[in-house]
Parts: structure tokens; sequence; C-alpha cells
């Protein structure tokens, strides 16, 4: 290598120098136009670009209301919210989880399904959610987990609200149940409410909680939530508290209600109390009953087998949803359909010799050697069938038809109740149109001593029975408040019938149980006061076969249990001033006895307000419901089980 | 060797050196890496933990390494220059062989207390070595054909070692650091035109030859291609960091949310916050102000170095200085057009600013190289 001269060292350095200019310049050119695409991007379009950042940190999240709790007429909690405690896990604050787990499982009882989904949830959700790790724990067991939270790191103790209904079976047939929300409920919703999307947030399913699930529900709350990234909450910004569902008061009185579920005990049997007046439904009470509480924690597959497999049917409502022929306690309606056409008098008799042919078959009274000449109240008080027979040929089905509507057979009651039966009130278009043929006489005879065609419910019977004792078209209530506002009492129309046939009706009723003849004599109450006029019925669910008869079967009780008679009683007291109207049906009782005595003790449950003294009694009763009242007394809950904590 | 032929004695010896540094590059630089450590203490969420304390103790460290460069007299450099190239290009290789696998590229050797990435170290290894080799080479043979082989040889064998890993921001990097020294020396236009049109038409493959048997990139890049020229088309998967980061460089106005309230960041919409994307951060935070204001400075930073370039005599000072601005110009230009939605997402870091070690410990020693020519220029 040759040294370079000065000059040219000063050429080759001004040739770099220049390049060096060049690129300089380039290099700033580049950087002012680094700077005017920031000026573009922060400034032109500032606005579109803040609102995209404020979108991307806030959420809006759901808070869920309290649902609206539900009251007796007392004011006494039927259904209401209970914290419900449970332990969740956020898997990231725990580390090894493994090792949380274990220690949590020496302080509360893990139950190995729930941990089996709970490790399933957690691989398959971020780390920071919590995962839920024990539902519905104890008090105690929620305290020992607080006590111990230093040494569990990611474990929380939870409060969250969930639906108890204090009252267990007794109510389960009128208020229903909640349970989670399933995508079944959801397909059936047109445009759902997102609080429905919370997961296991509870509506109502069936019964009232079903019905009225708009009312109970509320409105959910929002609070705007900042995230991040991943949707973690950083902090809350604002909240807007939601609106509370609204509490409902029904018109039953709960402490009737239970005596009335204690009283029908395990028997497949309904019963219903209703206010003459007002329509209140007192007691609506079915039996076997079962706990609602059940559902709401989500019913084990045991269980719901149980319920589902008894052949007593505990989860139907048989008060409102059961229909029955009405067998006699019908015939008050054939009576009064009769004596308005004109037809028959009140002394006119009728000769029972047991039996009626009616084209060319034999119609039975249910008493063999017949009853004699009867007229209307001995035909009601001895319920003759005979003499039934004889004025529903005259009078026809039309006119029956008609009368059985005024009082509410073959209606549809608008209760918030689930499937509400509408019953069948027969008629010639019914016949013609639902089967395909004309109707017959027999068909008549049948109706007019409630066979047949003719089904009514409990509640049914109960409205028949209330509007039979007041004259009045009495719409059965069962929605005393919401929110406090009371509801109106629909003004109940004088129904269009002669109220001298009323009374005279009333008269045989009142002979059923008063007149030593009657079939409700034995099981009458003899505190004057409180008299009742009542019905009895037996409805057949089917013949007993020649064959079987001759097996020498010829009592209803030889009969298996499901092909035993119905045994009904409706019943209204006190008679000069009617208050109560009740309707009890037992299914497969081996007729009216079953029902009877359960008609008369509920009736006057419910006229005394509270067990009644042994004096309202028949004398000879007297010992065998003084132990009776004993045993029941154990069974219904006093008021205190609505303020015991279930923890 | 041509060192000799200057007055050297007017060269100042000892600790007097330190007066003569350039102190407004120091200052400079120091006031970008103040933005740096106030920017990671912002994203770490007001602590200066895990980010702002130890990026403030490599600072000190690298103004230590800087200090010790600039001592060392520029010609001593200049003489390890061919040797620090080699080192460097065998430790590349050593991490082909034996590097951790991190970040899904073998970039680094664990040397025990940092991790070096010799990727790095060879962005200063290679202007070093070019540099000399044309301070070396008589100015007429510049243009020959074969001694402008041998600068492309030297700059294409890390290249492709690089691409290797795969780190494509960093061989793009070397890449255009050694064309921009060897642009300065003096080789003829007509070079540059041709490899400007070869790489037109590499382009042109690289794009036909998407999903055949002979595909040059790999998917993950043509991927980020892809979003670079349409990032909403998947703003979710791909796109989502070109998206959130012209989110909050948006959101940012004329002055900013203010410090500490930046959302995007804060709330970890934005990825690699406190690395590669910390520039989205301080316009985000510090709005338009804040970001024409860091690149004022970087600005300043390479106008003092082609000044102090000029103003200097000696070629390999000069093509040394100019080659060190030229790689810190790429690596801040090629972050921000990034994360501007200007470039593809390619993993370049903003110098000084982002989050990272052996970048920071690099760039000081490079300017360290700066300062020493700076000290030892013939007067």
């Amino acid at each position: 290598m040759r040294a370079k001269t000065p000059t040219e060292i000063t050429e080759v350095h001004g040739r770099l120098s220049r390049r060096a200019l060049l690129l300089g310049g380039t290099m700033l050119a580049f950087m002012t136009g680094l700077g005017f695409r920031m000026r573009h991007l922060q400034l032109d379009q500032a606005d579109q670009y803040r609102l995209l950042a404020e979108e991307n940190r806030i959420n809006i999240r759901l808070i869920p209301p309290a649902r609206g709790e539900i009251f007796d007429r007392n004011g006494i909690v039927l259904a209401r919210n209970e914290p419900s405690y449970r332990v969740t896990l956020v898997p990231e604050d725990a580390g090894d989880v493994d090792a949380v787990i274990d220690k949590l499982a020496t302080l509360v009882e893990l139950d190995p399904n729930e941990l089996d989904r709970a490790v399933t949830e957690m691989r398959r959700s971020p780390p920071f959610l919590p995962v839920t790790i024990a539902d519905r724990v104890s008090w105690d067991e929620l305290s020992r987990v607080a006590v111990n939270t230093p040494s569990l790191p990611g474990i929380t103790p939870e409060v969250g609200l969930s639906r108890y209904y204090p009252l267990r079976g007794d109510m389960a047939h009128v208020l229903g149940y909640v349970g989670p929300v399933s995508d079944y409920d959801l397909s059936k919703i047109d445009n759902p409410d997102q609080l429905l999307r919370i997961p296991r947030f509870q509506i109502g399913k069936v019964g009232l909680e079903g019905r009225m699930e708009d009312d109970l529900r509320g409105v959910a709350g929002t609070k705007r939530v900042e995230v991040n990234a991943v949707g973690r909450i950083m902090r809350e910004l604002d909240r807007r508290e939601g609106e509370q569902g609204d509490d409902i008061q029904l018109t039953i009185d709960q402490s009737l209600q239970s005596y009335a579920q204690a009283r029908l005990g395990e028997e497949s049997a309904a019963a219903v109390v209703m206010d003459c007046e007002t329509g209140d439904l007192l007691a609506v009470a079915s039996a076997p009953t079962f706990d609602p509480n059940l559902f709401v924690e989500g019913i084990s597959v045991a269980d719901y087998g149980e319920l589902t497999g008894n052949d007593h049917r505990p989860l139907a409502a048989k008060s409102v949803q059961g229909t029955y022929p009405p067998g006699s306690t019908f015939k008050m309606i054939t009576a009064l359909a009769a004596l308005e056409e004109g037809i028959i008098g009140f002394d006119d008799t009728v000769y029972c010799p047991g039996h009626m042919e009616i084209s060319n078959r034999r119609f039975h009274c249910w008493k063999r050697g017949g009853h004699g000449q009867m007229n209307l109240v001995q035909a009601l008080r001895e319920s003759c069938d005979v003499y039934f027979y004889d004025i529903a040929l005259q009078v026809g089905i039309d006119k029956m038809s008609e009368v059985a509507a005024r009082f509410g057979i073959g209606e549809k009651f608008d209760l918030p109740l689930s499937g509400v039966a509408r019953g069948l009130n027969p008629s010639r278009e019914w016949k013609n149109s639902v089967r395909g043929e004309d109707w017959v006489v027999g068909d008549t005879a049948n109706a007019s001593i409630g066979q047949g065609f003719v089904l009514a419910s409990p509640l049914q019977l109960a409205v028949m029975t209330a509007r039979l004792a007041t004259g009045k078209a009495v719409p059965p209530r069962l929605v005393k408040s919401i929110n406090g506002v009371e509801q109106p009492i629909a003004e109940a129309p004088r129904l269009d019938i002669s109220p001298t046939h009323l009374a005279e009706v009333q008269r045989g009723m009142y002979a059923v149980s008063n007149h030593r003849r009657g079939t409700a004599y034995s099981k009458r109450i003899i505190e004057d006061e409180y008299r009742m006029a009542g019905k009895t019925g037996t409805s057949q669910v089917r013949n007993i076969t020649a064959a079987e008869r001759a097996r020498g079967v010829t009592r209803n009780e030889d009969l298996p249990w499901n092909r035993r008679d119905h045994g009904l009683f409706v019943n209204y007291a006190p008679f000069e001033n009617p208050k109560i109207a009740v309707a009890v049906v037992v299914e497969h009782g081996s007729g009216s006895k079953a029902a009877t005595p359960i008609g008369r003790d509920i009736t006057l449950q419910a006229l005394y307000g509270g067990t009644p003294p042994l004096s309202a009694y028949p004398t000879k009763d007297r010992n065998s419901i003084e132990k009776q009242q004993e045993e029941l007394e154990k069974l219904v809950p006093g008021r205190e089980i609505t303020r015991r904590n279930r923890a | 060797m041509s060192y000799l032929e200057y007055n050297v004695k007017h060269v100042p010896t000892g600790l007097r050196k330190v007066l003569h540094l350039n102190w407004a590059l120091l200052l400079l630089i120091t006031a970008v890496a103040g933005v740096g450590f106030l920017m990671l203490y912002s994203v770490a969420g007001g602590s200066f933990r895990p980010w702002a304390e130890p990026q403030m103790k490599r600072y000190a460290l690298g103004v230590f390494v800087m200090f010790f460069v600039a001592m060392v007299p520029i010609w001593f450099w200049r003489s390890i220059s061919g040797f620090a190239y080699l080192v460097t290009l065998i430790l590349l290789v050593l991490v082909e062989v034996m590097g951790s696998v991190g970040m899904g590229a073998q970039r680094w050797i664990d040397l025990g207390f940092m991790r070096l990435q010799p990727s790095e170290l060879m962005k200063i290894t290679l202007v070093m070595s070019l540099a000399a080799y044309y301070d070396w080479l008589p100015t007429e043979k510049t243009s020959k054909p074969l001694w402008v082989l041998i600068p492309v040889l030297l700059i294409i064998t890390p290249t492709m070692l690089v691409l290797r890993q795969p780190d494509l921001g960093t061989s793009i990097l070397l890449l255009t650091g050694g064309a921009i020294v060897m642009f300065l020396a003096g080789v003829h236009w007509g070079y540059f035109a041709a490899v400007i049109s070869m790489v037109v038409g590499l382009v042109v493959a690289v794009f036909q030859s998407r999903g055949t048997d002979w595909q040059l990139l790999k998917n993950y890049q043509y991927r980020r291609i892809d979003t670079f020229l349409d990032p909403s088309s998947d703003p979710l998967g791909a796109g989502y960091h070109i998206t959130q980061s012209k989110i909050a460089l948006g959101s940012g106005g004329w002055t900013g949310r203010g410090f500490m309230q930046g959302t995007q960041s804060r709330l970890n919409f934005l990825p690699e916050k406190h690395t590669d994307f910390i520039f989205t951060t301080l316009a985000e935070e510090f709005g338009y102000i804040g970001a024409v204001s860091l690149l004022s400075l970087y600005a300043l930073i390479v106008v003092f170095c082609i000044a102090s370039a000029i103003s200097n005599k000696d070629r390999y000072s000069s093509l040394l200085i100019l080659g060190i601005a030229g790689a810190f110009f790429l690596f801040f230009a090629v972050n921000m057009s990034m994360v501007m939605g200007l470039a593809p997402v390619v993993g370049v870091p903003l110098p000084l600013v982002s989050y990272g070690g052996s970048a920071m410990l690099v760039l000081m020693a490079g300017f360290g190289l700066v300062q020493s020519a700076h000290v030892h220029r013939p007067r």
C-alpha cells in the first residue's frame, strides 16, 4: 500500500461527505415521513381510534336482581331467597391446585362429581377465572374455609342468592319451583332477557313461579367494568342498580294449606278451600307432595325416578290439573236444570225401585233395594240415582250442560298455575264433533249422576260449591297483591238461577250432613254456628266385571288400588252464612267415605282458624279425632318454620 | 497504519480524553434512554419492576462499556475489526449449533450472567470490518467487481445465518446496514441499482413461491406480510398486533392520555408492550407531541453522528461512525414503521428504549466506537 497524498485524502473524503449528506438527507426525509404518518394517525384519526380504545377496555356486566318473594295472605314467607354458599378457586392464584384442593378437602366435604366437573372446567377456562369447587356448602363449612383462607391461596368463600321454599312440600303444587335456565327454556323465548344468559340463573319452571316469572324476575342492573385484553376485570367504573322482582302475596292461608296437606297425608288426593264471597283460594292442596327445593338444587336421578315412578303421582297438581267424574256431587246441577225448566216441583216424587230401564239397559241406583218415593230434598240427601235419571231424561242434556257451565264446570279459570284443567262439560255438539257420535239417552242418564263424560277438577268443584252457596258467579282468585298493590276482587254477578230453586237445593245439601238419613250425617259438624251443607260423591273408575263378581269380588275394597272408586265430597259452611266452600277428591278412595271426613276436618280447621274443639265433632268420633289431631299437629309446621334457618 | 500520517501528538491522552468526548451525543442518548425508563415504569403499572430497574442497571453498565470503548484508541479498534467480525461469525454459527431456543427462534448464547445475541453484536462488527476494509482498499479499486464481491460476502454470510434463526428483522438490518457502508465508501451507483432491481425480483419471487414446494419464507412470515397489507382482515388473529398498536397511537391525540393513563398498554391490549411495541405506549400516553419529541431526539443523534463523521478526516472513523449511525437509524425507523402499520411486524426493538439487555449493551458499545473515533480524530 502506498501512502496517500493529502490531495487524494481530501478528494476521497469529499466524496464520502457528499454521500454522507445524501444519506443523512434521506434519513431525515424518512423521519419527516414518519412524523406525518404519526400526525395522520394521532390527530386526523384520533377520534375514531380513541373510540376503538374505549370499546376495547369497557365491558358491560349484568347484576342479577333478587327474585321477588312470595307470601301467604297473612304475610308468612312461602318462597324466599337464601344466601347460597359456595367455594370457588382461581387456579392462577392457587399455584399448586392439587395441594390446595387436598387441603380444602380437610375442611369441606367435597363431592367427587362436582370436583371432576371443576377440574374439567379449569382446563378449559383461562386461569384467572374462578371455578366453583364446592356448591351449597353449609355455613359452618364456609366459616371454616373463611378462617383458613390465608393458607388456601386462590380459594374464595362466596355468597349468592338461591330460591328456598321453607314449607317444602306444603306449597309445592301451587308455587312450583325454579331451576337453572336450560337451553330448552331459552328456545321457547323469542327475545330472551340478557339475564337468562347468566350461567345457573334461576327462572321459574312450573306453577306460580313459572307463570308469574315476568313479575318475579325483576330487572337486571348493569355495571361497566374495565377489562384487559384477556377479559379479566380490572376495576368497576360505574353501576346502575337493577330492580328487584315483585313480591307476590297469595290468597292462600299457609296454616290451612299445611293442615290440608297433612290431612291428605299419603293418599292420592286433592283439596281446595275457597272463600265463598271473594273467591280467594285459601288452600289448594294435592297429595302426595314433593320437596321443590330438590329441583332448585338440581334433583338427583334417583330422587326424580322415585317421584315419577310413584303410582300416586306426587308431581301432579291434582287440585287444578286432575279431572275426575264428579259423581253425585254433580246432582245439584241436574236438580237445578230440572227446576229451572219447570219440570219438577219441590214435592214431586219419583219412585226408586233400585234401578231404571233406559233404552233397554238397566241403570242401577247405588242402593240395590231402592229408595222408594223420593222428593228433591230426599233424593239429594240420600243421593238417589233413579230420581236424577228420571228428571234428567225429562230435562235433557242441553239444559243440564247450560246450567253446569254457569257453575264453572268445563271452564278454564285464569289462575297463574301450570296446567289448569278445563274439565269436560259434555253436550250434543261436543260428542258429535269430538267423538263423531250422536248423543244418546244413556249418556244423559250417566251425566245426571256425574258419570260418563263429565269431568271436573277439584278446583271447579270448589267453585261450583261456592256458587251454589252464594248464588253468585264467584271466580277463584290466587294472587292477593303484587308488590303491595292489592289485586281487585272481581265483582261476582248474580247467577241467573231462581233463588227459591237454589234454596231448595241448599236444603237438600244441608240434609246430606245434618239429617239422620243424610249420606254424610255421621261426619257432621254438631256446632250449631258452623253447620255445613254438602254432597258426597263416588265416581266409578270402572264397573266390577261379571267375572270378578263370580270370583266373589263384591266390595270395592277387594279391587286393586288403581281400580277402586274415587271418593268425593263438596261442602260449604256455615250453612246460614256461607264463608268457605271446600272440595275434596280422594283418588281410588273406595267411595265418598274417604273424602267426607277430610272435607269436614278441613272445614272446621278453616272456620276455627286452628285446631277445632272436640265439641264440634259428633260424640262417638271424639276419641279418634283427638288422636288424629295429636298426630297432625306433629306434622303441621308451626309458624316458626318460616323463621328457621336452613343451615 | 495510515493513521501515522496524521499528527498524533494532538490527540488527547489519559483521562483528558474524557473532556474530549462528544458530550452532547451522550446527553441525547441518555435522554432517549430516560424516555425508555419512563415508559417501562409506566407499562409495568407504575413500578420499577420488572422492567425499568433492570433496564437502568443495564444502561449504567452500557455507559461504562461506552466509556471503556471510547478510551481505547480508534486505531486499536480498527486493527481488531477483522478479528471481531470473525469471532462474531463463529458465535453466530455456534448459535446455530447449540443456541437455546427462545421465542420460537434460536438467537442467543447463554453466558450465565447474560444472554448474548451474536446477531446484535454482528450489527457493529460488520460495520467495523467493512469500514476497515474500505479504509485499507485503495479508492480506485472500490468499484471493481472482485473488490465489491468481498464486502458483499462479508454482509451476506452473517445475514443468511441470522435469517436461518429465523430473524427477519435483524437480517434486514444487517443487509441494509452493510449496504449503507458500501454506499458511503463510494461503490458505484450501478451496483446499488442492480441490487435493488434484484431485491424487487426476489420479492416477486417470494410472493410467487407462496404455497409451492420451494416456498422461500415461513408461513408466519407470509401471514405477517398479509396482515401488513391488510391488517383488518384478521383483527383478533394475525392482524391483532398492528390493529391494537394503531388504536393505541390514534387514541393519543395531541397531548396523549397522560402518564400511566394509557388504557391500551396498561390493560394488555398491546402485545410486547415493553419491547417491540413500547413506542405505542409513548404515543398513547404523551400523544403526538411526545412521539415527535422522541423522533426528534433520534434525528438529533443521527445528525450529530453525521456531523462528527464529516468533520473527521480519518476514513475508517468516518465510515464507522456513519455505519453505526445508519444501523441506529434503521433500528428505530423499522420499529416505528412497524408500529405505525407501515412495515410488517418483523421483531425489531426500539433502540435504547425497548427492554432488552444485549441490544442495549451492543448499541452502547457502538456509540463507544463513535466516541472513540471522535476523541481520537486527527486534528
